[in-house]
């Protein structure tokens, strides 16, 4: 055999590779994007749906989060014995990174935690994918038990494009709420009470950083935090209804409005006099939390999700408040949202049964067993009984700013890329490498990008 | 002296003739590489040609990809800083890997084992744990500072993984960190193989050791050289998950590399046509160089 017939075969394997491949990436396996199929005849009567196997993947692995799961699935399967629950579990980070390639599958989940960005929720509507939930949300009454903010974290328009408003496509089960948590026994060393306006939040800080205190704990290595930050001072300055339209990618807002400077300005000023620890953008988000329980710092702006650790590290020392109205009296505004809503894929055999699942989860008997697992409920937060004394603090919170409709969405949700672009851009403005104009012109560019589509 | 090279390719009839018969014994792995190596690799060639999101349908691109490759600062500097690592991840092990080395070989060393064993140590540890260590040690908090102040270099302690200038030097100390040790023991094995009587001669001429390292030592080892380079400069520029796990690319964009982008298109953004491109521009780079390389090796030892 000679150097030609070695050609031979080799060309004829490459093009034999190429030929299988030879169709337009995405064509198999996926309806497109869909109509918004109102489906006609919808059943809340779960009993009546005969042997049902439902697989459900979510990413409640973790203490609290998988007791609840757990205790409801067998509540669930105890009441309706013909629907059997499939249950996958994976972490945060490897739900993401399947889901994609997981609906597209052949064999796809019936019920998927879906995080709500663009990114996977509005892709897979786009793709259609996952199902419109309206019918199933009117049947069983959730636009009554859902507030309004809530469920528009929730919603995308049918198409994809349109996220904040339209119809619903999942239901979470937490909440979730920016907000500053601080030491009790700090602020008392210091002469203070819980600041309840800017002017006295400003004074606290100074007071703090005179004294030698770190008044503000940050870690910002995995670029993600400061923008927690930025979303709480935010809220001083810019309006809710801006801060939405930017949030949501909805067009219409405009970064680099002179609210918005004031706010990355304030950031920039806060570095200034040193309220930051050092070297905070070389920070672990976890050891910056962490030392905070050591007795480092008198604030640190954070999530609820901190809720459990903190309280079980710091006990009664530690509380949770609502950042300061923009003026007295007025209502708070402030980041958060909603835990990872539960959707109905589009290749769901049964998707009665997958909706009753996802009501019963929801419903107001799975918010108590939430609570009593230490979660935040998404709804009636403030009639559960919250674990501790800073589980009161974060459970007021939340059911004040959710029901005041002062919830306004993580910045990050508002493109594709912009987690990547306010996480990056903050860093720089936080490093002074970029003024304040300039860098609301570079979050600017990323959002007219996306919404000039 | 050593046995004449190339006797074992004069062997009459050699296995594997008539060639029909040769080829039947490379099928198999042939098969497997086919299955698991060129198909994916001719894949992510054909998708990098589509605008495609890993959802709904893709829509042709052709080189345009390419194009916004070659035209993104951001995506022209994860390259850079690929070459940045280049000097850390290789140059950097082969420079002390060499001295290490050549003093563990000269010098009967009493154990040598154990510390070839402990040189050896960071490549057998998995990168998580690494990446998890050293962000510990170059935290504000962290070991690095404490020296530092220890010293009373206070002035100069920072979150070296937040600092703009020192977040890829102090991720490229990493990468020398772990492949010293595999530099070191390669080129150990390299040099134990040299005839005592190169440098009896050498020394009856009057070398020092530095004499001794540059004219026996170091042209002994050039094959050494070349497999190590390849394997150092391959490690820096498929680096992702050592980025990944201590500055995410962080501050700003100063230490993204390309395999990071790659996942950051496909996974977080959804451009998978666009992350196939940088991968198969990553895959032309790293040929290219290892290509070059061996080359270079080859030539020595012919």
């Amino acid at each position: 055999m000679s150097r030609r017939v070695l050609r031979t075969i080799a060309l004829a394997g490459l093009t034999g590779a190429l030929g299988l491949t030879a169709c337009t990436p995405g064509s198999g396996g996926t309806a497109g994007p869909s109509e918004p199929a109102p489906n006609a005849s919808v059943t809340t009567d779960a009993t009546s749906l005969g042997e049902v196997t439902l697989t459900v993947w979510d990413q409640e692995v973790r203490g609290g989060q998988e007791k609840q799961m757990s205790t409801l699935v067998s509540q669930f399967q105890q009441k309706y014995p013909n629907i059997k629950v499939d249950r996958v579990s994976r972490s945060f980070d490897d739900l993401t990174k399947t889901l994609r390639l997981a609906l597209s599958g052949k064999d796809a989940p019936d019920v998927v935690q879906a995080n709500n960005t663009r990114s996977q929720m509005g892709a897979f509507v786009t793709a259609g994918e996952l199902v419109n939930l309206d019918p199933w949300a009117k049947a069983y009454g959730w636009d009554q038990r859902y507030p309004a903010s809530v469920r528009a974290v929730s919603s995308y328009s049918p198409d994809g494009k349109t996220f904040g408003s339209g119809s619903l496509f999942g239901l979470p089960q937490v909440g979730e709420v920016v907000g500053i948590y601080y030491s009790r026994s700090k602020l008392e060393s210091l002469g203070l009470q819980p600041p309840t306006t800017w002017a006295e939040l400003d004074a606290a800080l100074a007071a703090a950083k005179d004294k030698g205190e770190v008044p503000l704990v940050l870690g910002n290595l995995e670029k993600w935090p400061a923008g927690h930050v930025f979303g709480v001072v935010q809220g001083r300055y810019v309006p809710a209804d801006q801060i939405r339209a930017l949030g949501f990618g909805q067009p219409g807002g405009d970064w680099t409005s002179p609210e918005n400077v004031k706010a990355a300005q304030t950031l920039v000023d806060w570095v200034d006099r040193g309220y930051f620890n050092s070297g905070f953008n070389g920070q672990d988000y976890d050891p910056a939390w962490q030392s905070f329980t050591k007795g480092e710092g008198v604030f640190l702006i954070a999530g609820s999700w901190l809720q459990a650790d903190l309280s079980a590290a710091m006990k009664d020392d530690v509380g949770f408040m609502l950042p300061p109205p923009s003026e007295a009296g007025g209502t708070a505004v402030t980041t958060g949202g909603t835990g990872l809503p539960f959707a109905i894929t589009d290749k769901a055999v049964n998707k009665d049964a997958a909706a009753a699942y996802i009501n019963f989860i929801t419903s107001p008997e799975a918010m108590k067993v939430l609570a009593e697992n230490g979660n935040l409920p998404v709804v009636e937060t403030s009639q559960q009984a919250a674990p501790d004394a800073l589980g009161k603090d974060v459970f007021a919170a939340f059911d004040a700013v959710s029901r005041a409709d002062g919830l306004v969405p993580y910045l990050d949700w508002a493109t594709p890329t912009m987690g990547d672009t306010l996480g990056a851009t903050l860093q720089d403005l936080l490093a002074k490498k970029l003024s304040p104009a300039d860098a609301l012109a570079r979050l600017q560019e990323d959002y007219s990008e996306f919404t000039s589509k | 002296m050593s046995p004449a090279p190339g006797r074992a390719r004069r062997q009459v009839g050699p296995p594997g003739e008539p060639r029909r018969i040769g080829y039947l014994f490379v099928l198999p792995a042939f098969a497997v590489y086919a299955a698991f190596a060129l198909y994916p690799l001719l894949k992510a060639v054909y998708l990098s040609l589509w605008n495609w999101d890993g959802l709904t349908l893709a829509t042709w691109a052709g080189l345009s990809n390419y194009a916004d490759v070659l035209g993104d600062d951001r995506l022209r500097g994860a390259f850079g800083h690929a070459l940045v690592l280049m000097v850390f991840f290789a140059v950097l092990p082969l420079l002390v890997g060499l001295v290490l080395a050549a003093v563990l070989h000269r010098s009967q060393v009493r154990g040598l084992g154990f510390f070839r064993t402990v040189v050896f140590l960071p490549q057998v540890v998995a990168m998580v744990v690494i990446a998890v260590a050293w962000r510990r040690i170059y935290a504000p908090g962290g070991s690095l500072n404490s020296l530092l102040g220890a010293v009373g270099l206070e002035s100069w302690t920072r979150g070296w993984l937040g600092d703009y200038t020192f977040a890829l030097p102090a991720v490229g100390v990493v990468g020398t960190w772990l492949e010293s040790g595999l530099v070191t023991v390669l080129l150990l094995a390299g040099m134990s193989r040299i005839p005592k009587e190169l440098y009896e001669a050498a020394r009856l001429d009057g070398a020092g050791p530095i004499r001794e390292f540059l004219g026996v030592t170091l042209p002994s080892i050039r094959a050494e050289i070349a497999v190590a380079l390849t394997l150092t400069v391959i490690a820096a520029l498929k680096t992702f998950d050592l980025i990944y796990l201590t500055t995410a690319g962080g501050p700003g964009h100063s230490t993204t590399v390309p395999s990071y982008e790659v996942y950051r298109q496909a996974f977080e953004i959804g451009q998978v046509g666009l992350a196939s491109t940088i991968g198969v521009i990553l895959t032309v780079i790293i040929f290219a160089i290892s290509f070059v390389i061996t080359r270079i090796g080859d030539r020595v030892t012919d």
